[in-house]
C-alpha cells in the first residue's frame, strides 16, 4: 500500500442491496459479434454485472484476469460493462481470454442510472462507470453490491466468491 | 430448424457496408422485424457467419419463419421482396431485375461484400 492517501471518490447514491437494478439495453459484445441486448434478457438465473474502466486501463485488465483465474464465469452468468466501443470490446475479449460478453455504453447512461459515474480527471468530457460489481437475482433484485469509493479500488473478490 | 413464425430475422452485417445498408432498407420497407448482429471488417474474424451461412461474406440473413439462410444482397433483397414485399401480397408477380451484384468480387474495397 502506498504511504500517501489514495484519491477518494465523492459520495454517491448508487444502486444498493435490495434495490431493483435498472434494466437497460445496449450492444452486447461477444468474441464473434455484437447485438442489442437487455440486461433482463441476459439474466437467466443469477447474474454478475461487472462495471469496469475503459478497455486497456490496467484496472480493467486486473479485474478480468482475476475473474478468469477465479473461474467465476463457470460458476455464474457474468457480463461486463464499460464505455469502450464494440470493436474495443472484441479485441479486449480476444486479448485477455475473457469468457463473458461485455456491454458497450460510450454515453455512460447506465452508470448514470446506477449512480456510479466516475468523471475522469484530465480527460475532458469523458466519464465512465466506477469499478463496481452487482450480484443480481433473475428479476434484477440486487443481492450484493460493491462500488469503488477510491480511485483506484478493486472489488473484494473473496467476498464475491463467498456469495457465488 | 423448424420454422418459427414469431422469431425475427437475424441479420449479420458490417457497419457502413453499403450492401448491408441495402438489405436494411429492404427489411424496413417490408416492415420486418430483425435483430442485427454486427461483425468485423476482417473476413478472418467472421467465423460465426461462416458457421451460419457457409460463407464469410455479409450481408447474410437467417429467417426462422421460412428456415432460409442466405448471403449476398441482391439475393436477399430479391428473396425479401418476393416473400414479404408488396408484390408478394398482390400476385407473386416478380420482376427479375439484374441488380448490381455484390459478392466476392468486391472483397477488398473495404465496403464488405
Amino acid at each position: 500500500m502506498p504511504d500517501f492517501d489514495v484519491v477518494s471518490l465523492p459520495e454517491t447514491d448508487h444502486v444498493e442491496e435490495g434495490d431493483h437494478a435498472p434494466d437497460f439495453e445496449r450492444p452486447l459484445v461477444n468474441g464473434e459479434y455484437w447485438e442489442d441486448a437487455r440486461l433482463s434478457a441476459v439474466a437467466d438465473g443469477r447474474l454478475l454485472l461487472v462495471c469496469h474502466p475503459m478497455d486497456g486501463a490496467f484496472p480493467a485488465t486486473y479485474m478480468w484476469n482475476e475473474i478468469r483465474d477465479r473461474g467465476w464465469t463457470d460458476a455464474i452468468e457474468v457480463v461486463g460493462l464499460s464505455i469502450s466501443t464494440p470493436y474495443e470490446h472484441k479485441r479486449f475479449i480476444d486479448d485477455r481470454g475473457i469468457d463473458a460478453p461485455l456491454f458497450s455504453d460510450p454515453a455512460n447512461g447506465v452508470a448514470e442510472e446506477y449512480g456510479i459515474v466516475n468523471d475522469l480527471d484530465g480527460m475532458a468530457e469523458i466519464e465512465e462507470p466506477r469499478p463496481a460489481i452487482f450480484l443480481l437475482e433473475d428479476d434484477l433484485t440486487v443481492e450484493y453490491a460493491w462500488v469503488a469509493s477510491e480511485w483506484p479500488e478493486f472489488p473484494d473478490y473473496d467476498e464475491v466468491d463467498a456469495r457465488l | 430448424m423448424a420454422p418459427d413464425s414469431d422469431a425475427p430475422i437475424t441479420f449479420y452485417r458490417l457497419q457502413a457496408c453499403p450492401f448491408c445498408e441495402r438489405v436494411t432498407r429492404t427489411l424496413d420497407a417490408c416492415g420486418l422485424e430483425y435483430r442485427s448482429r454486427f461483425v468485423e471488417p476482417m473476413h478472418s474474424d467472421r467465423n460465426v457467419v461462416k458457421r451460419v451461412s457457409g460463407k464469410r461474406s455479409v450481408p447474410a440473413i437467417v429467417d426462422p419463419r421460412t428456415g432460409v439462410t442466405m448471403s449476398e444482397s441482391a439475393n436477399i433483397v430479391d428473396y425479401l421482396e418476393r416473400t414479404y414485399g408488396e408484390s408478394a401480397a398482390i400476385s407473386g408477380r416478380r420482376e427479375d431485375e439484374s441488380a448490381a451484384t455484390d459478392g466476392p468480387h468486391d472483397a477488398g474495397t473495404g465496403g464488405g461484400d
